[in-house]
């Protein structure tokens, strides 16, 4: 309990993963499980960025070359990393976003098991 | 350093620019571009696995002027090369096969856009299976998993968009739990550089500190990316998916793409976390029973289908259960036959999948089997290499498929009695359904029907590549004594 206080902004992000992560597979609307899918992934860039941050440092812009004190930066990998991130769960959500509007043309619906039960019946009218 | 080690980075970028050309083109130019780099990349990746036998060591290429253990760095052993030269013939092949059906699925204005996915797909192919860095491992393997949707969704038909969502939607879960396994192994060990993250995990072992969040991290690594791949219970996406895709998307999603996933996992716990850590070994346990269901769920599944496309694509899944089984028994064998039954399934899955269309095509365009009595008059070329493919996969002698089940026997005689005698069962019940739902379509396509009408037109792509395919089996099949050493010596070098 005590390391759960300590480290509240990594049980944050981990709830919001979570969060995220059972909206993406359980939610059966097309915009939620987006929505759940960023919650996902800002949870994710949240426990990043926290864990590469150290109390009262700043960001490693170096001014002065010759007076370097390494404990006054912080880690600047994770953020790195969260921009990676960032851009790639930008992608993502563009293609899945492009994958909704094609589904709601044709299905005019965005509920997943509504488009599943028209997708069905269509298909047994085929044959 | 030789001229050679610059080839996994020219493999890299001249995929990306040439998928930047591609932009501008037309779908017939396009394709003759995207056909030219896949054999090039064929050729540099036979290069690097010719040159990295001959020097029997591996080497790391420093990208950009940033050494480690900061900068970002590309390696190549001999299994990284094998993978890579066998990934990219099946790229080139399934492209070559499935032009006629590229033409037909997908209108005039799209089809310079499915070559540039094609050349993304290759770069991040390469990139997945040289890279050094965990990082660049992630985002290259979301790069795949972009392309891939997007390879299945640019056949518009409601059906296949249906199916790509449902294929990315499940993807996405895999790479977010991925994501978390990597972001806490980062965490642990301060890398992203593999044998620097190796390095710690072994001090954190040999202290006995972080036991459990080693654990846990290994569970979210290997959840993620069996997800991705498609093991049981998340393969309900593949007979939908591979059902209705254009006959390429789907022979590279079964063949290379889940192949692709699951050759990092592989490469994640050797070089990462170590086989011999017993975080490792817990997952092996959890991946074995998946396995294991897998295989007999997938089997059954393709007894029940109706369609030749459906019945592949459920055998996909439970070839996927083969390959976690050979992880799940792990020790060397075990890794051995996993990396042989990779290659096996990538070249014969794309000949199935390629001869089924062109069956369904001789046979009026259904895939349902009634439909395909007699196909064999009608086309008799691509019944002869759909019973090839048949017959490798049930495990046929001088087949590469006999010589993975083969493989996958003999790990599991060297294994503990419990997990060898449930795996020897497994596999002699999952052989005889094989048997029985291939042997029942090759039946059926070559039962004289009345309505014979062949296929006028000669398609010299597809007879080149499911030659090549044939070939290739019957390489796999007949010097499995030297692909053997190979794997061993690429084995030996991961570690």
């Amino acid at each position: 309990m005590k390391g759960l206080l300590a480290n509240y902004e990594e049980a944050a992000a981990i709830i919001l993963f979570c969060i995220g992560f059972s909206t993406l597979l359980f939610h059966r609307n097309m915009l939620k499980k987006i929505i759940g899918l960023n919650i996902m992934d800002t949870g994710l860039y949240l426990f990043l960025a926290s864990m590469g941050y150290i109390d009262g440092a700043r960001a490693p812009i170096l001014t002065d070359v010759n007076a370097i004190n390494m404990a006054d930066y912080i880690n600047p990998v994770p953020s790195a990393l969260v921009l990676t991130g960032i851009v790639v769960s930008v992608s993502v959500t563009a293609i899945t976003l492009s994958l909704t509007v094609r589904l709601y043309s044709k299905y005019r619906t965005l509920n997943l098991d509504e488009i599943y039960a028209i997708a069905r019946r269509t298909e047994k009218e085929e044959f | 350093m030789d001229f050679i080690c610059n080839f996994p980075f020219f493999s890299i970028v001249l995929c990306l620019l040439s998928a930047v050309v591609c932009s501008v083109l037309s779908g017939k130019a396009a394709r003759r571009l995207t056909l030219c780099v896949e054999f090039v990349l064929v050729c540099l990746a036979l290069t690097l696995l010719v040159y990295t036998v001959r020097t029997g060591e591996s080497f790391n290429y420093t990208m950009g002027h940033v050494g480690a253990p900061w900068g970002n760095e590309l390696r190549i052993g001999v299994l990284e090369a094998l993978m890579a030269s066998a990934f990219m013939i099946v790229l080139f092949a399934s492209v070559l096969g499935g032009g006629t059906y590229i033409v037909r699925d997908i209108t005039e204005k799209k089809r310079n856009l499915y070559y540039i996915l094609l050349n993304l797909m290759g770069a991040a192919l390469s990139a997945l299976v040289y890279t050094n860095d965990i990082f660049t491992g992630y985002v290259f393997l979301e790069i795949l998993t972009l392309t891939s949707g997007g390879i299945l969704m640019i056949k518009s038909t409601g059906k296949t968009t249906l199916a790509a969502t449902r294929y990315l939607i499940i993807n996405l879960l895999g790479s977010g739990l991925f994501l978390l396994g990597v972001i806490l192994m980062y965490d642990l060990t301060g890398h992203l550089l593999m044998e620097f993250m190796h390095g710690t995990v072994s001090e954190l072992e040999a202290t006995g500190e972080y036991a459990m969040p080693l654990r846990v991290t290994t569970g979210l690594i290997c959840a993620g990316l069996s997800i991705k791949s498609g093991l049981f219970p998340f393969h309900r996406w593949m007979p939908d998916t591979y059902g209705n895709a254009t006959p390429t998307s789907a022979s590279l999603l079964s063949g290379v793409v889940s192949k692709g996933y699951i050759f990092l996992l592989i490469k994640i716990l050797y070089r990462v976390i170590g086989t011999d850590s017993p975080a490792v070994g817990a997952a092996q346990n959890v991946l074995f029973v998946f396995g294991l269901c897998g295989i007999i769920m997938g089997s059954v599944s393709a007894l029940r289908q109706e369609s030749v496309n459906r019945m592949i694509a459920y055998s996909s899944a439970a070839q996927i259960g083969y390959i976690f089984v050979g992880i799940g028994l792990g020790g060397h064998m075990g890794f051995c036959a996993a990396i042989f039954h990779i290659l096996t399934h990538a070249v014969t899955k794309p000949l199935l999948f390629l001869s089924a269309a062109k069956l369904t095509e001789a046979s009026g365009g259904s895939p349902v089997f009634s439909n395909l009595t007699g196909a064999a008059r009608r086309a008799p070329f691509s019944a002869f290499m759909f019973t090839v493919g048949a017959l490798s996969m049930v495990g046929f002698p001088a087949f590469a498929g006999f010589i993975s089940k083969l493989f996958f026997s003999v790990a599991a005689v060297t294994h503990s009695s419990a997990q060898s005698v449930v795996t020897l069962c497994v596999l002699a019940v999952s052989t005889l359904l094989n048997a029985f739902y291939f042997f029942r379509t090759v039946i059926r396509i070559y039962t004289p029907s009345e309505d014979v009408s062949p296929l006028v037109y000669k398609d010299w792509g597809f007879m080149v590549s499911s030659s090549l395919f044939l070939i290739l089996n019957l390489v796999f099949g007949l010097w499995s004594q030297s692909i053997y050493r190979i794997i061993v010596s690429g084995l030996r070098m991961l570690a």
